[in-house]
């Protein structure tokens, strides 16, 4: 079960005709899948869209009831070949991930997929994880649309447009039997708005019917000499078909005045930004009107040379505002105007940066320097820009740098793995610092302090197979890390199969919280849940073992911090050669509360017997080092100052939100730590027996300790 | 061109209010915007709401944007979707410091700006993890909001809504409506509430105390840390063995050193017994008539001050009698109590995680005994062996009871111990350290007392406390001639205090040997 519910949120999805939709960026995608007629949709979940999975999921009656099959894929590249049952029905499917990490995965599909072409709509809806709250390299997903003839669409970043992009990207898919990119960026995945919806669709042909009726045509399979005919129709057909839709449809759109001296290209994506930039510049109001002639590219791929040209001829000078590296539009463009021999001066990466996010005070800084070169006119009326320099230059100010600390995420209250890395890092003294390599998931976070433990990062399921070069005889063992996400979507083959079949003498970590949790906690194929649409409680031991591992230990209890400790020395020091498989399970601890806390509280309020744990430190006890911060770095185990005249230093504490994981005392216990931990068992709605018995031992010790009170010179306390 | 301009003169100077919500993930922050939009929406505006939660941000720092103005039937606006520097209504920061991150995104303008703040703290990683103060001082960012913010409204919003049982955001949104930066009505605010399904009646209490609160006093005091809790020296209080103590404080300090006297006094004789407490006093009383020969009236008695600290924190060293001690102490039971949150009628257990060694087994035995054992490493080993394991001590039941009951009864014959003398000689050999430098180096002769601060642990972290405090103090001989001895020794300090393993304090002492 994901981290969020949808479950309110999916009522819009059955809104009709003229009634107004509300609600964010992937619900508006969902629904406007809906509106199209789609037969089937999958996905891999991951930042930005990991919603939009949620939403799918959670929408499953209302998909259901529209003839819609909606899967969780095992990967983008299983997403992305889902995509083939439009090569020869007339279905429309849609498939979604995170970009660009999940098209890298992808790739091999896509490009048989728009090699072969396709007969009903194929649209990929991507999340481009890029600048600020992105946690993936920064590429571009444009190359990709290059490289293998995808369209591109990049549409403005508000629910209308986002929508129409959805509906028109099935048309233009199947008027150019090409496979179409979709792409929303991390604020727009998550924008609220509006907009009117249509009646949701049925698909015009079912899959039923597509299965029932087979076709083939040995034409559309990549294999020669098809796959040269492919390249022909690519360029001869598919191609000219798309510019002439994309023209006839006016998918690009202008605004501003018609004429102009000066000019803007843009992304779809880039255009809130934009107008905000010129807004400041007096150049644009909030209602989008602009004093500058505007051309925004809502296709990012293909470019339709004849539209670029008549917007570009008879003026000096446009400025491609284009974000990310490298600058495949404004190159295009030049090629456009040079092969036309049109003078009009293209400026783009001259004045805005070749890299990073484009955001308001940076489009404005671009845009600033464009009209000053080129049209100085236009800054006329310019009123005061908002200017923060001032103010960020104030010694008041400027003494932050000094006491705001970095807030990364990391592992949340009660997180499993966090005592798999204290395992580590007391291993780590033990028998000294080890090569680790990383892998992508929570368990990542390991990599920033207080562990500070890991490498490299290769990739989703790739982290074993990252250490696989480091299979020489040395006096220390490679150890790599992966997640059960990771381990289902690439790392049983990719890195457990490769490490098996190579005889790789390393140590193999792959943390098991039940779901894939770093994507907001949906279920896998080792899930412990029971889902009843999908095949869970698959062992990832006996996978291994399966495809030939023979040193495998299993802890299902990760808390246990010196088992864990045990058995990575074990596996670290062992003569046995190839591989040392070792798989760490406790529920993922966010979604364990949530399953768990209201069936809690239920009880509790039916008078039944509950004991809820959690942990405190004895201040007087505590001196301070915060020894077991180092070794936690848990969001409920913190700091305090304290009154007593006697302590310098600010003592450990536990506030309200611990979940009484175990991780303080069994680090404590493991790293002979301090005495200073305590587990609070507090019993709700005490039994008679209960009753009885705590009766009997207070009275004894209350009798102990006022013995010892009494006799006892002291002051008051 | 002219067309150009004349449309510029046609334009709407309309502009959106903004507001940028910063918090931490997992505070609730999507929720507060989700009020937001809902209340700009019934009340007939255009607003436009984005974040970049990441699913996977946890507990980083995050943030919410939202724009809004009153609708117009034929045109929606166009909204931006992340907040420019310079160009913010509101700013909402669900934590103090998170608050001064907004100031240095320079999302605070004087001219412009609210800033509502929770003044709460929740430590950052880097800031816990410091094995001394990490801690950053929160007056810099109260100040930096005096001068960035138009108007601040700052004040513990966990706490009220800790009190109410809700959660922050219900908090902030009730000083967002005290505020008035929006032009709605506080029955609008509550409607919006109201309608959001879950917890409503916790919500709505703690809105409710917020938007008093941010009317009769929006800002709280802030402090850097709890003033130290000294208590006035008594007259009496009616127990001779204690009433002597204090007659000797009165009568053999000066009453500077009072407080601090009481303090160490008290420590001590919950310690061990009031007879400790007299010869701690001896031996401050002995420092001080040094101090006092040495000139120290004209140093304020700075020597004599930090002995009556340190020598206290080091007569009341952390061993297991101690430990036993405290955990077994009927006050303890009553303290823990309300620190859980166990309420009548619920039954609390408690179970400590302790490790003891074959160490502080020996430590706790007369001091020959431990002293022949340790001079056999295999026997030692062997006990080791026995003993050395993690113990879930199960203090509300009467076996674990019994058996720290009496180990903390072992105090009676604390003073005999293996631990007890070396804690002595070793405090000893630290005094006389700093005694030595008394005539020569006064203010190198405070730092050296105040090194103390450095031992302090369990365990192996006992162990490295020690081994920086001898790293520290191995530098004497290059500083005791110095003028500047004191400060550098501070500096040393000050940098064993940054890292466990003592990396900042190994490049210290190599810029120490090259001076």
């Amino acid at each position: 079960m994901a981290e969020r519910s949808f479950a309110r949120e999916v009522e819009g999805l059955k809104l009709g005709e003229g009634e107004v939709f509300r609600g964010e960026g992937i619900l508006a995608i969902t629904k406007a899948l809906l509106q199209s007629g789609v037969a089937y949709v999958g996905g891999y979940q991951g930042s930005p869209i990991s919603h939009l999975m949620d939403v799918l999921a959670d929408a499953k009656d209302v998909m259901a009831d529209f003839g819609v099959h909606f899967e969780t894929s095992a990967s983008e590249a299983a997403a992305a070949a889902m995509l083939s049952a439009s090569v020869m029905y007339p279905v429309r499917g849609a498939v979604t991930w995170k970009s660009t990490a999940g098209t890298n995965v992808a790739s091999d599909a896509l490009s048989n997929l728009s090699s072969g072409g396709v007969t009903g709509g194929a649209l990929i809806v991507i999340g481009e994880d890029y600048g600020e709250g992105s946690s993936i390299m920064q590429e571009r997903s444009h190359a990709f649309a290059m490289k293998s003839q995808l369209w591109l669409l990049n549409p403005r970043p508000n629910l209308p447009s986002i929508v129409q992009a959805v509906e028109v990207g099935f048309e233009l898919s199947e008027a150019s039997s090409t496979p179409v990119m979709l792409q929303v960026g991390i604020r727009s995945c998550h924008v609220h708005g509006q907009f009117v919806a249509k009646d949701n669709q049925r698909p015009a042909f079912t899959l039923k019917e597509a299965l029932e009726n087979p076709r083939r045509d040995v034409d559309r399979i990549v294999l020669p000499p098809a796959s040269f005919l492919h390249e022909k129709d690519k360029l001869e057909r598919r191609w000219p078909a798309a510019v002439a839709f994309i023209k006839s449809r006016k998918l690009n759109e202008h605004f501003g005045p018609p004429e102009g001296e000066v000019g803007l290209v843009l992304q779809g994506g880039m255009y809130n930004g934009v107008m905000r930039a010129l807004q400041h510049l007096g150049l644009a109001d909030v209602y989008g009107n602009s004093a500058i002639p505007l051309y925004v590219l809502n296709v990012a791929y293909p470019l339709i040379d004849d539209e670029i040209a008549e917007f570009c001829a008879g003026k000096n000078a446009v400025l491609m505002i284009e974000e990310g590296a490298p600058e495949y539009i404004e190159q295009s463009l030049n090629t456009i105007l040079r092969r036309r021999d049109i003078q009009t001066k293209v400026i783009g990466k001259g004045v805005l940066p070749m890299g990073g996010e484009y955001t308001t005070p940076v489009l404005l800084k671009g845009i600033k320097a464009f009209l000053d070169e080129r049209q100085r006119a236009l800054l006329r009326n310019q009123p005061p820009l908002p200017d923060p320099t001032p103010v960020l230059a104030d010694p008041k100010v400027k003494a932050l740098a000094d006491v705001v600390p970095p807030r990364p995420p990391g592992f949340c209250t009660g997180c499993p793995e966090r005592p798999i890395f204290a395992a580590m890092k007391l291993i780590e003294k033990e028998l000294g610092p080890h090569h680790v390599a990383a892998d992508i998931g929570c368990h990542l976070f390991s990599i920033l302090p207080p562990f500070n433990i890991g490498g490299t990062t290769m990739g989703y399921g790739l982290g074993p197979a990252s250490a696989s070069a480091f299979n020489v005889t040395a006096d220390k063992r490679v150890i790599s890390v992966m997640g059960d996400g990771g381990f289902w979507h690439n790392g049983l083959a990719s890195s457990v199969g490769n490490a098996v079949f190579n005889k790789q003498d390393g140590v193999i970590l792959i943390v098991d919280n039940y779901y894939s949790a770093a994507t907001g906690g949906q279920d896998i194929p080792s899930s412990r849940a029971r889902n009843p649409r999908r095949n869970t409680n698959n062992s990832i031991v006996k996978a291994v073992k399966g495809v030939g591992a023979s040193w495998v230990r299993q802890i299902d209890r990760t808390y246990d911090v010196s088992q864990m400790r045990d058995i990575l020395r074990e596996a670290l020091t062992t003569k046995e050669k190839g591989p040392k498989i070792i798989v760490a399970s406790s529920e993922c601890m966010l979604n364990k509360q949530r399953r768990e806390r209201p069936h809690f509280n239920k009880a509790v309020g039916e008078g039944k017997r509950m004991v809820r744990e959690r942990f405190g430190v004895d201040e007087e006890v505590c001196t301070g080092d915060h020894a077991c911060i180092r070794l936690s770095g848990c969001p409920s185990l913190s700091v305090k100052h304290t009154d007593d005249p006697l302590k310098d230093d600010p003592v450990a504490t536990v506030d309200n939100s611990c979940v009484g994981c175990g991780n303080c005392g069994e680090v404590a216990e493991a790293a002979v730590l301090c005495p200073s931990f305590y587990r609070a068992d507090i019993i709700h709605n005490p039994s008679r027996w209960d009753c009885f018995v705590y009766q009997v031992r207070s009275t004894v010790i209350r009798w102990l300790q006022h013995r010892r009170q009494a006799s006892r010179i002291a002051f008051e306390a | 061109m002219n067309e150009q301009v004349a449309v510029a003169e046609r334009m709407s100077s309309a502009k959106p209010l903004s507001i940028a919500i910063l918090a931490m993930g997992g505070q609730g922050g999507g929720v507060l915007a989700d009020w937001i939009v809902a209340l700009a929406e019934s009340q007939g505006w255009a607003v436009q709401a984005t974040s970049v939660p990441g699913v996977a941000q946890r507990t980083g720092s995050t943030l919410y944007y939202l724009e809004m103005l009153p609708a117009q039937d034929d045109v929606m606006p166009v909204l931006s979707l992340m907040p420019t520097p310079g160009d913010v209504d509101v700013v909402i920061a669900a934590e103090l410091m998170e608050a001064g991150r907004s100031m240095m995104r320079g999302l605070v303008m004087p001219e412009r700006t609210t800033l509502i703040a929770s003044t709460h703290r929740a430590f950052a990683v880097a800031e816990k993890e410091k094995p001394g103060d990490g801690i950053g001082n929160p007056l810099i960012v109260v100040e930096a909001s005096e001068f960035a913010a138009k108007t601040t409204i700052a004040f513990d919003m966990e706490a009220i809504a800790a009190c109410s049982g809700s959660v922050i955001s219900a908090a902030l949104y009730g000083a967002l409506a005290a505020a008035a930066v929006l032009p709605f009505d506080k029955a609008a605010f509550e409607a919006t509430l109201r309608a959001s399904g879950k917890g409503i009646e916790a919500s709505l209490k703690t809105f409710e105390v917020a938007y008093a609160r941010a009317q009769n006093k929006p800002k709280d005091e802030v402090r850097a840390s709890p003033p130290k809790r000294f208590e006035p020296l008594p007259e009496s209080v009616g127990q001779p063995a204690l009433d002597t103590l204090i007659t000797r404080i009165w009568s053999e300090f000066p009453e500077a050193m009072h407080a601090f006297l009481f303090a160490g006094v008290k420590k001590l004789t919950s310690f061990q017994d009031p007879s400790y407490a007299g010869e701690y006093l001896d031996r401050v009383g002995e420092l001080h008539r040094l101090d006092l020969a040495n000139g120290g009236e004209r140093q304020s008695f700075a020597f004599s001050m930090q002995a009556v600290k340190y020598v206290a924190i080091a007569m009341a060293y952390d061993d297991v009698i101690h430990v036993a001690d405290v955990k077994a102490r009927g006050s303890r039971f009553e303290r823990v109590r309300s620190e859980v949150g166990a309420r009548d009628g619920q039954i609390l257990y408690l179970t400590e995680y302790m490790h003891p060694r074959m160490e502080e087994v020996c430590g706790t035995l007369p001091r020959r005994l431990g002293e022949w054992i340790e001079a056999r490493p295999d026997l030692f080993k062997r006990l080791d062996r026995l003993v050395n394991r993690g113990r879930r001590v199960r203090t509300g039941t009467l076996f674990w009871f019994g058996g720290l009951y009496l180990v903390s009864g072992l105090r009676r014959w604390r003073r005999g111990t293996l631990r007890h003398h070396c804690e002595g000689a070793r405090r000893e050999a630290w005094l006389a350290t700093a005694t030595s430098l008394l005539l020569t180096n006064y203010s190198l002769a405070v730092e050296v007392l105040e090194c103390r601060r450095l031992v302090k642990g369990y365990s192996d972290t006992h162990a490295r406390g020690r081994s920086k405090f001898d790293r520290v103090l191995s530098a004497l001989p290059l500083l005791s001639e110095r003028e500047d001895g004191a400060a550098w020794l501070k500096r040393l300090r000050q940098a064993a205090l940054l890292d466990e393993d003592g990396v900042a304090l190994d490049g210290a002492l190599k810029t120490v040997a090259t001076l």
